[in-house]
């Protein structure tokens, strides 16, 4: 599984990035997670960050956040 | 009922006696801060669902190829309405720029965001009532409508960094899908993080009304930006431009401001200097704008919230 976290940085990128960190930790999924800071990266997908990407495809975008139950949620549907 | 429960909290649980200074603040205070955080809750799970429906993308889409005037005045209203990280201020930036948006109408749009936000609207209402708010949020929409209108007129497209021109991926952005629940569900979350986050400042504004209520002496701002100096207003705003705190954060300084005895446009122009220019925002701005587009810009809006002040001076 390929994860990326999008987010130029800021808190809460750093947030988003800990929250698929901690997910992929707690559902015991090997999953590889990037954070892209390239804007070009990042306007791949979306223009509001902080975003997350699974398996190329824009799971979240912006604020607010997801929590980290979502999160598992969106790894889980997605393995 | 709120009343009620400050009274029984005031007078029968505390024992404290009627009338003595004490008893009063006190009261005024568990008065106050129950109703500004029940009308914070509902205020904020409202607007965060509302939210939910205006994100970034959905936005550029709507003020994309809009005619100046009309686009300003819609992008000052959406900015109230989408939200959106600090951080993403560059890539939407970038995105509107892109999708056709006139640049004073991207202007509108970033101005008014960060400066008409339901925490200080809800804090406003709940500390100096109904006026205060309704002329706050009327002067933030004119300020970015027409902060954005000059920079439009001015044709400064020049000065914006060359390689945002160089996008073309031409992109409709994906939207991500949401139901009604899950929208409620974010909200709800929303409202608890926002709270989480602000309910210290606001324990030291209303604290600040309840317990120092009068008491506080004239002192040095009073002297230098009270109601008989004719240059209060820009010198409160000149203060205010390098100051940053988001708008909850300032309220407690503008409680403290207002029972110094300095007058409603100038406190007001202040929070809006705090507020609407900041420096963590220059620097994020500073990767698409060319310095002397940021010159523009900071000295447009010192100009016209100084105008504004000003005329609530005037007015009110």
């Amino acid at each position: 599984m390929e994860i990326k976290v999008l987010g130029p940085g800021c808190p809460n990128c750093s947030m988003m990035e800990e929250l698929a960190k901690k997910a992929v930790k707690e559902l015991g999924i090997e999953a590889k997670i990037d954070k892209l800071t390239d804007i070009r990266e990042i306007m791949k997908y979306t223009i509001s960050t902080p975003g997350l990407v699974i398996n190329g495809k824009l799971k979240h975008a912006g604020k607010p956040l997801p929590t980290l139950d979502k999160v598992k949620e969106l790894i889980r549907a997605a393995v | 009922m709120l009343k009620k429960i400050s009274e029984y909290f005031t007078y029968t649980l505390l024992k404290l006696e009627h009338g003595t200074h004490l008893a009063d603040a006190i009261d005024f205070f568990v008065y106050d801060t129950i109703k500004i955080f029940l009308l914070l809750s509902v205020i904020i799970f409202i607007v965060s669902t509302i939210r939910s429906f205006f994100p970034p993308e959905k936005t550029k889409r709507i003020l994309s190829h809009k005619k100046e005037f009309i686009g300003n005045i819609l992008a000052a209203m959406l900015g109230i309405v989408t939200p959106f990280c600090s951080c993403s201020a560059v890539p939407l930036f970038i995105g509107f720029v892109e999708a056709g948006v006139p640049l004073g109408v991207t202007f509108s749009f970033l101005i008014s965001s960060p400066m008409v936000n339901e925490v200080a609207v809800v804090l406003l209402f709940g500390l100096f009532g109904w006026k205060v708010t309704a002329i706050y949020i009327g002067s933030g929409l004119f300020v970015a409508i027409f902060g954005g209108l000059v920079i439009g007129k001015l044709k400064l497209e020049k000065w914006v960094e060359e390689y945002v021109y160089q996008f073309h991926n031409g992109q409709e952005y994906e939207i991500v899908k949401q139901t009604f629940k899950e929208r409620l569900q974010y909200a709800k979350e929303n409202t608890i993080d926002i709270l989480k986050r602000v309910w210290l400042f606001i324990l030291i504004a209303i604290a600040i009304g309840g317990f120092i209520h009068g008491y506080v002496p004239e002192d040095f701002l009073v002297r230098y930006a009270g109601p008989k100096n004719p240059f209060a207003v820009p010198i409160a705003v000149l203060i205010g431009v390098p100051l940053y705190a988001n708008a909850a954060g300032v309220i407690p300084i503008v409680y403290a401001l207002m029972e110094k005895g300095l007058s409603t446009g100038t406190v007001l122009a202040f929070m809006m200097a705090v507020t609407a220019l900041s420096f963590p925002e220059m620097i994020i701005l500073r990767k698409v704008l060319k310095i002397p587009l940021l010159g523009v810009f900071v000295g447009i809006m010192t100009i016209t919230i100084i105008a504004v002040g000003y005329l609530f001076n005037l007015i009110l």
